[in-house]
Order: structure tokens, then C-alpha cells, then sequence
């Protein structure tokens, strides 16, 4: 069946009835997404690092997306997937840390309280075939304990000592795992991330070279402002690699 | 799972918003196409929303219509209830839940661009999808392919009002010289302390790119001038 559909200013083109008026049944793809999230745990508190692109398709479009948000004072939350859909968590949970603020009982939710209740949020969204799309790492310290967890938009849920999105898992977390320690300083927590965010830079197509890093202490959170890396070219190999077999790559 | 994230799903248009130091410029072609055919070689892709603040339009016409229309209604009533001009960041984000909340049935992508007395100038960016981006400039529409490179080089920030014109008419007349969905005019509107100024560039008064000639009445007056135009490949 064709579908007709106005385009700019009255004139009429065919619509691909792939993407047609489905309604507000389900979402079915993501356009502005952004990439990885790496976050893991060292010895003061937690690290949450990522680069500030927002891809649309295969054009980095825009360049300077915050992906590392605060919630609250205890914790930290990364996004990665749908923007749009990380910009309305962001409202859901400012919403849900003013009413607890409102409460003024010196009380105040923690990061394992809002895991949780993202957890649900997503769950139940995946429930009604309407995801919210999106790989999410929250990252916090209250009263000394230490907490990062990861929860996506099929409502996947779990805590860890370090923790990747997307490209990430695949190219970061066996660094992590072949090097993370308990008891990381700072300086060496970030020269590991680095050494993630790299990898990331050069191996996935949808990173750029403009890094954010935020930590979170009992003492109280930091994202620091955003950052390029150098990167290395110098390999003798990359000379001239089509030396000895013209063709190759 | 099948992921369609071939996103660059916008239409014949060509839209760009800029910041200057007084205010914005907002700049859009004229072309409307059905398929093959232009069926509106001079429209109006800048549409106003309250008298200081506007909106460059791309993708589906009646999506765009009718959420402008729906904004200028909900601004003209807030407007009313404050007492005082609506700001940019309010009318962005009316546009934005309209869009994301409906993004399954939309395809809008918009540029909303305006003064108010608290921020100075200041464009944000509606995609596809209704996530709201404040930025220094911003480009939209299917032309907009062919300009991501010229606004790395050219873009700088805080330009005079002459600059920010001629940035955004060069970069359109650009687009429009690549995009076969992208042509016509210039349209161009100000948004400043002072007001709102409208201009409109037609096609003659456009810069001449690569590959493009002069344009003249006809042959016969080339070839009555004392030198005949040499030919070329």
C-alpha cells in the first residue's frame, strides 16, 4: 500500500511504508544517539567517561552534547543511545530529586535508590514495546560506599567494578578487566580511562576526539570540562603498509 | 533487531541559523519539490512564532505547519499569562515536547532561532526525534550535507550583523548550487534588540560558483559583442 506524505511547504511525495504512521504504538529507531559510556570504580569513588558527539546516522553532527549528567549529590549518570530520549530521563529524574529535596528530612536517594527507579522506568517502557533507547551507567558513593551500575533499554540491570555501553564493552572492559585495581588513585584511574577512550577513538566510527571525565567522592562530584587526547601514528607499518602487496590495505 | 539508522531522513530544503553579536540570522532556500518537480519555486521556510522569535523549517510541511501553529497559539496565550515577551529557550522547547512526544508519527526538523532581553541571541536545534540542542549556529535540511565542512572553516564567533549575513546567503547559495532538492532565493530574517528585518536574495543577485556562468539575456547578444564567448569544456 503507498502512503502519501506532504513534504516542505504542500508538495506530495511517496512515503517508504516501512516507516509509516505506526502511531504512538513503539518507537522503532533512534536518530541523534551518542556513543559509548565508560565508568569504573577506584579508590576515592567513581569515574564516568565519554566522548561529547551525538551522531545522526553516520554524520557527526553535533559536537559538544554533555552525555555525563549529575543526579542528585550522590551520583552520576551516562547515556548512551537516543539523546532525546536522555534529555526526558534527565527530566524524570531532576523531578524525582526535587521531591525527595522537598522532603527536607536529611534524607537523600542514593545512587542504588535511582538505579532502581530507572530500572523500572525502562522496564516497563520495554513492557509497552516503547523503549526508551538508551544504555545508561550510574555512578555514585554514599556514605562511603561505592556504587556503578548499568541498566538499558530492554530493562537489562547489573553493578559492577567497571562498566562500558556499546562499543565500549568490546574494546574497553577486556582493558579493565586485564588491569582495574581496587585501589586506583586518581591519576592512574584517569591514565586507564584514557587508555580506554583511545581505543574507543580509533576503533569506533561514531567517536570523536573531544572527551568529558567526571568523578564522584564522598566529598562531591566533578565533571571536569570537555578535552582532546593525542594519538599516535607513528607506527613504521603505517609508512608505507602496500610495500610489499600492492592492493592491499 | 532491524535498525534503521540511516537517519539523515531530511528534506528538499536548505535551512541555517546563526549567532552574531547582536542577535541571530536565520537563512533558508525556496525550493518546495514534488519528486522531480518544484512545486513552489519561491517559498517561505521562515515562519514566526512570536514577533522575537522564529523558525526555519524542514521535513514534512504539514508536520511543520501544524506544529508551528500549535506553538504560535500556546506562545501567543503565555505571552498574555507573563506580561511580557515569551523568551527563545520557552519557545524551543514547546516546539521540542511537541516533537518528541509525537516522534513516531513526525518528521520535523526544525532550527528555532530569536532574541529576548535575558539571553541576547540564540539559536537552538530541533532534529528529528525532538532532541533540543542550544547552539552557536546550526544547520538543517537536506542541503545541509554540503555545509558541514564550509561552517568548520568559515564559522567564527562573534561576527557583526554584515558577516552573519553573508556567511548564512554564501552557505545557502552553496547548498543550493549541490542540493537538487535545495534552490530559488535567499531568504534570510534578523532577530535583534531592535526588531526584525526580512530580506530576500533572488537568484541573479546570488555569488556564482565552480562550474556556473554568467547569465545573460541571449545568445544573440554574445554573439553581436565585438568578442564571441570562447567555448569550453
Amino acid at each position: 500500500m503507498e502512503l502519501q506524505r506532504s513534504m516542505v511547504d504542500g508538495s506530495v511525495c511517496m512515503k517508504d511504508s516501512a516507516k509509516s504512521e505506526i502511531s504512538s504504538e513503539r518507537t522503532l529507531y533512534p536518530y541523534v544517539t551518542g556513543t559509548s559510556i565508560i565508568g569504573m570504580k577506584y579508590k576515592d569513588g567513581v569515574i564516568l567517561a565519554s566522548d561529547t558527539a551525538g551522531s545522526y546516522g553516520s554524520t557527526l553532527r553535533y559536537k559538544s552534547v554533555e552525555r555525563i549528567k549529575q543526579v542528585g549529590d550522590h551520583t552520576l549518570i551516562g547515556a548512551s543511545g537516543e539523546i532525546s530520549d536522555f534529555q526526558e530521563i534527565m527530566r524524570y529524574l531532576d523531578e524525582l530529586i526535587l521531591y525527595d529535596k522537598m522532603w527536607d528530612d536529611g534524607n537523600s536517594l542514593g545512587p542504588k535508590e535511582v538505579h532502581n527507579y530507572l530500572n523500572r522506568i525502562m522496564y516497563n517502557r520495554r513492557n509497552k514495546f516503547n523503549p526508551l533507547w538508551n544504555s545508561l551507567v550510574l555512578g555514585g558513593v554514599k556514605k562511603g560506599q561505592k556504587y556503578l551500575g548499568t541498566v538499558n533499554m530492554i530493562g537489562t540491570h547489573y553493578e559492577d567494578d567497571h562498566l562500558a555501553t556499546g562499543f565500549g564493552n568490546h574494546l574497553a572492559r577486556p582493558i579493565l578487566r586485564s588491569e582495574w585495581r581496587e585501589d586506583l588513585t586518581f591519576e592512574e584511574a584517569v591514565k586507564l580511562i584514557e587508555k580506554c577512550l583511545l581505543v574507543l577513538l580509533y576503533r569506533d566510527r561514531s567517536s570523536i576526539n573531544k572527551f568529558q571525565i567526571a568523578k564522584i567522592t564522598d566529598e562531591g562530584t566533578t565533571i571536569f570540562p570537555p578535552y582532546a587526547l593525542k594519538t599516535f601514528w607513528g607506527f613504521s607499518h603505517f609508512q608505507n603498509p602496500s610495500k610489499g602487496a600492492a592492493g592491499t590495505w | 533487531m532491524d535498525l534503521d539508522l540511516s537517519a539523515p531522513h531530511s528534506t528538499g530544503t536548505t535551512i541555517i541559523g546563526v549567532t552574531y553579536n547582536g542577535g541571530v540570522v536565520l537563512g533558508a532556500d525556496s525550493r518546495t519539490s514534488t519528486g522531480m518537480y518544484v512545486a513552489n519555486r519561491a517559498s517561505d521556510k521562515i515562519t514566526e512564532l512570536t514577533d522575537n522569535v522564529y523558525v526555519c523549517r524542514s521535513g514534512s510541511a504539514a508536520d511543520t505547519q501544524v506544529i508551528s501553529d500549535y506553538v504560535r497559539y500556546f506562545l501567543h496565550q503565555h505571552t498574555i499569562q507573563l506580561g511580557q515577551p515569551a523568551t527563545v529557550k520557552v519557545a524551543a522547547n514547546l516546539v521540542r515536547l511537541l516533537s518528541y512526544q509525537n516522534k513516531n508519527m513526525l518528521q520535523a526538523g526544525v532550527i528555532v532561532g530569536g532574541w529576548d532581553k535575558y539571553e541576547g541571541g540564540q539559536i537552538y536545534s530541533v532534529p528529528l526525534g525532538g532532541t533540543i540542542l542550544r547552539q552557536p549556529f546550526s544547520i538543517g535540511g537536506s542541503g545541509s550535507s554540503y555545509l558541514y565542512g564550509f561552517f568548520d572553516q568559515a564559522w567564527k564567533e562573534d561576527m557583526t550583523h554584515e558577516e552573519a549575513e553573508q556567511l548564512v546567503v554564501k552557505a545557502a547559495s552553496l547548498a543550493m548550487a549541490r542540493d537538487g532538492a535545495s534552490g530559488g532565493v535567499v531568504r534570510t530574517v534578523t532577530i535583534n534588540a531592535e526588531g526584525v528585518t526580512r530580506k530576500f536574495y533572488g537568484g541573479d543577485t546570488l555569488p556564482l560558483w565552480h562550474d556556473e556562468l554568467e547569465p545573460t539575456n541571449s545568445l544573440l547578444d554574445l554573439l553581436s559583442s565585438s568578442v564571441p564567448e570562447p567555448m569550453s569544456t
